[in-house]
C-alpha cells in the first residue's frame, strides 16, 4: 500500500512544505481544487495555471506540477486570455486574491467575463491584502479596522459575484473555506464549462485578521464563515436588511452562452484560413 | 514574385508582422498606431491567427506574452501613452525571456501630448522604461519599406534571443505612404525560437547566456514562469543576492555579448568628411537629403544612421569618431541619443547636438543646411 497522499501526483517536486500560513484557507482550497481535477480525471499536462500576486498566487505556483505562469499583480487574467485564445485546447485556470482580481485587476476581470472567454478564475477573498501585511482592500467590509483603516473602513466592499455575473460570465459561484465539499463540486462544474467561470471562496486570514475580527483561533474564523453564510436560495426570500454583512453562498449564474475562443475559431473558418 | 504595394508605414508594419509569422496581435486603439490594427483585424483570421482588441494597453501586451508562452509569435502596437502602460509587461517579458514585439509609433509628449505629430521622445523610455535592470532591443525604421523589413527583423531577433523587441517609429513614418516591396514568403529569412523536445519534462529554460530552449505551454514540460528572481528552472529564489546577480547579469550578457551582431548602422560618405550627421528614424530622411545636397556642393559631410538604438552601436560610433572629427546629432527631441553618441565616441570626435527648429515638426533641409554650414565654418 502506498503511503503517498492521493493528490501528491499533482504537486511539483521540491515545493513542499508550502508557503501558506498556519490556519490559512489556501491549502484547503488547493486540496479541494485538486480533488475536483482528480475526480474529473483531467490531464494535468493540458492545463495551464496562472497566478496573481498575493497569498492565493501560491496555490498553483509553484505547487502544481503543470505549466504555471506567475503574472504581475492584477494581470493574470489578461495573460490567460492570450494563452486561451491561441491554444483553446488548453484548460486555463487562474488563481487570484481579492485585491488582485477586484483592485488592480478589476478591469481585466470584468472584460474577461464580458468576453465569456473559457477560463476558470478562482478568487480567494480573505477580505484583506494578506501578503503585504493586512491592509484594507476592495472587499474589506465597511467598518472593519485594519492596519490602514485604524478607525474602521469607510468604504463598502465589492460583491464580486454580482459584479462578474452582471459583466456576463457563464458560471458564477461563491463558497467559503468552510464549504469544502460544495466547493469541490462547484470546481468540477466550473471546469466543465465552456465559457468564463468565476468562483469566489471567502477565506480566513489568521495572520492578519484574527485579532481585528476578535478571534483567538483560526478554527473560530471557519465557524464564523459557517455561521455568517446564507444559501442564495434562502437569501432570495429574506428581506434585504437581514442580509447585511452576510456571505451569500451558492451559484449566482449557470449559463451556456457563446464562448470567445470558439467564436474566434469559427471566424477563422469563415475567413477561409489556409 | 515580390509584391509591390503603396502602403502607409503602419500598414507595412502589419504586413511585415504577418510575413514574419505573427499569429497573435493584441491592441488598444490609439493614434497614430491604429492602422496596424486595421490590417491585422482583416488579415489575421485569414491566416488562422488571432487579433484582439483588449481592454487597455497593459492587457494588450499581457495577452501577447501569454500567447507567446502558448507558442505564438506575438505582437502589440501602440503610441506613447500606451507604451508607458506597457512598461510593466516589457519588464516581465525581459525577466521571463518571452519573445514578443512591441511597436511604438511615437507621438509628441509628455502625457497625452499631441497624437498626430511626430516626435522622438521615447528613446530613453524604450530602453529603461520599466523598473530594474534589464536588456532590450530597439529598432528605428525610417521608411514604409523599413516598417516592413524591420518588423520582420524584430521578430527574428525576438525569437533568436527570447527577448522583447521594440520597433520605435513615429507618426511621420507610421502615416507616410510609400511603395513597399514585399518579397515572396520563401525568400524572407525567418527565425523561430528553439523549443525542447515535446514531453521531455522539466527543462533548464532560463538564464542561459546562449539562450535556452523555450518550453511551450501544453507540450509537457511543467514550465514555471515567474517575474520573480529565479533559477535556471524558473523556480523562485528571492532571498539570496547571488540569484539577483545571476538573473540580472545573465539576462544582460545574453544580449550584450552579441551587441556587435545586433547593432546596425548605415554609414554614408564618411570617408574624408569633416562632419557627420548622426540621426535615426524619421529625422534621418532629412539628414540623408541634406548630405546629398551638401556633398554635391563640395561640402565634406557624411551621415551615420542608427538602425538599432539599443543595444547602442558603440563600436560603430567609436570607429566613425576616429575618422570624422565632428559628429552632429539630429533628433526630434531635446537630446536623448546625443548622450549615447558622446559616450560611445569616447572623446575621439567633437559631439554636438542640433535641436530641432520646432519640436514635433519635420526637420527642414534649409534649416539644417544653414546650421551645418555655420558649424563647419567655426
Amino acid at each position: 500500500m502506498s503511503l503517498a497522499h492521493p493528490l501528491e501526483k499533482y504537486i511539483r517536486k521540491g515545493t513542499l512544505p508550502h508557503t501558506f500560513c498556519a490556519g490559512c484557507g489556501d491549502g484547503m482550497i488547493a486540496q479541494s481544487f485538486l480533488r475536483a481535477v482528480d475526480e474529473l480525471g483531467l490531464d494535468f499536462k493540458k492545463m495551464v495555471f496562472l497566478s496573481g500576486i498575493g497569498c492565493s498566487g501560491w496555490i498553483p505556483s509553484p505547487l502544481f506540477d503543470a505549466d504555471t505562469l506567475h503574472a504581475p499583480h492584477g494581470r493574470a487574467i489578461a495573460y490567460a486570455t492570450g494563452i486561451k485564445l491561441f491554444k483553446p485546447e488548453l484548460k486555463v485556470v487562474v488563481f487570484v486574491g481579492d485585491g488582485d482580481a477586484l483592485g488592480i485587476g478589476g478591469n481585466h476581470l470584468i472584460h474577461a467575463a464580458r468576453r465569456n472567454i473559457g477560463m476558470l478564475v478562482v478568487c480567494v477573498n480573505n477580505m484583506t491584502y494578506g501578503m503585504t501585511g493586512g491592509q484594507a482592500g476592495p472587499t474589506t467590509p465597511r467598518g472593519m479596522a485594519t492596519i490602514t483603516t485604524p478607525y474602521g473602513n469607510l468604504e463598502r466592499g465589492f460583491d464580486s459575484c454580482e459584479l462578474v455575473k452582471a459583466a456576463g460570465a457563464d458560471y458564477v459561484a461563491r463558497w467559503t473555506a468552510f464549504h469544502m465539499r460544495q466547493l469541490t463540486n462547484s470546481f468540477k462544474k466550473a471546469l466543465g464549462k465552456k465559457g468564463f467561470a468565476f468562483i469566489e471562496v471567502v477565506s480566513q486570514c489568521p495572520t492578519h485578521l484574527m485579532r481585528p475580527m476578535g478571534f483567538k483561533r483560526p478554527s473560530e474564523m471557519l465557524l464564523w464563515l459557517r455561521d455568517n453564510s446564507i444559501p442564495i436560495e434562502k437569501a432570495s426570500k429574506l428581506p434585504k436588511e437581514g442580509l447585511e454583512g452576510k456571505i451569500i453562498i451558492g451559484e449566482y449564474a449557470d449559463l451556456d452562452r457563446p464562448e470567445l475562443s470558439e467564436a474566434y475559431a469559427e471566424l477563422i473558418r469563415r475567413a477561409g484560413a489556409r | 514574385m515580390p509584391t509591390k504595394m503603396f502602403l502607409q508605414g503602419n500598414e507595412a508594419c502589419a504586413y511585415g508582422a504577418l510575413a514574419a509569422g505573427c499569429r497573435f496581435f493584441a491592441f488598444y486603439p490609439i493614434t497614430p498606431a491604429s492602422e496596424i490594427a486595421y490590417v491585422m483585424a482583416r488579415e489575421m483570421p485569414k491566416r488562422g491567427g488571432i487579433c484582439i482588441q483588449m481592454e487597455d494597453e497593459i492587457a494588450s501586451l499581457a495577452s501577447a506574452i501569454g500567447a507567446s508562452w502558448a507558442g505564438a509569435k506575438a505582437m502589440t502596437a501602440t503610441s506613447g501613452p500606451g507604451f508607458s502602460l506597457m512598461q510593466e509587461g516589457i519588464g516581465y517579458a525581459s525577466m521571463t525571456e518571452t519573445p514578443c514585439v512591441i511597436v511604438d509609433v511615437e507621438r509628441a509628449g509628455p502625457s497625452t501630448g499631441t497624437p498626430a505629430l511626430p516626435m522622438q521622445g521615447d528613446v530613453y523610455q524604450s530602453r529603461r522604461g520599466s523598473h530594474g535592470e534589464y536588456p532590450i532591443i530597439v529598432l528605428a525604421p525610417n521608411s514604409a519599406q523599413e516598417m516592413f523589413d524591420l518588423t520582420i527583423e524584430a521578430f527574428n531577433l525576438s525569437e533568436a534571443y527570447r527577448t522583447p523587441v521594440v520597433v520605435l517609429s513615429d507618426a511621420l513614418i507610421g502615416h507616410l505612404r510609400e511603395e513597399v516591396v514585399m518579397p515572396e514568403g520563401s525568400e524572407i529569412k525567418l527565425v523561430n525560437r528553439r523549443t525542447p523536445e515535446p514531453g521531455s519534462g522539466r527543462v533548464r529554460a532560463f538564464l542561459d547566456e546562449d539562450v535556452a530552449p523555450m518550453p511551450i505551454f501544453g507540450t509537457g514540460h511543467s514550465a514555471h514562469v515567474t517575474g520573480s528572481t529565479h533559477d535556471e528552472y524558473g523556480m523562485r529564489e528571492v532571498s539570496d543576492p547571488k540569484y539577483v546577480h545571476k538573473v540580472v547579469v545573465s539576462l544582460r550578457n545574453k544580449i550584450q555579448k552579441r551587441a556587435k551582431d545586433i547593432a546596425k548602422v548605415e554609414m554614408e560618405a564618411l570617408e574624408g568628411s569633416e562632419l557627420a550627421l548622426v540621426s535615426f528614424g524619421s529625422v534621418s530622411r532629412s539628414a540623408s537629403h541634406v548630405v546629398k545636397i551638401l556633398r554635391s556642393r563640395g561640402t565634406r559631410v557624411g551621415s551615420i544612421r542608427l538602425i538599432t538604438l539599443w543595444p547602442f552601436p558603440d563600436e560603430a560610433i567609436e570607429r566613425a569618431a576616429k575618422e570624422v572629427p565632428k559628429l552632429l546629432v539630429l533628433e526630434n527631441n531635446l537630446g536623448q541619443v546625443v548622450n549615447e553618441v558622446e559616450r560611445a565616441a569616447r572623446g575621439r570626435a567633437e559631439v554636438a547636438f542640433l535641436p530641432p527648429a520646432t519640436v514635433a515638426s519635420i526637420h527642414s533641409p534649409d534649416f539644417l543646411m544653414r546650421r551645418i554650414e555655420e558649424l563647419m565654418k567655426k
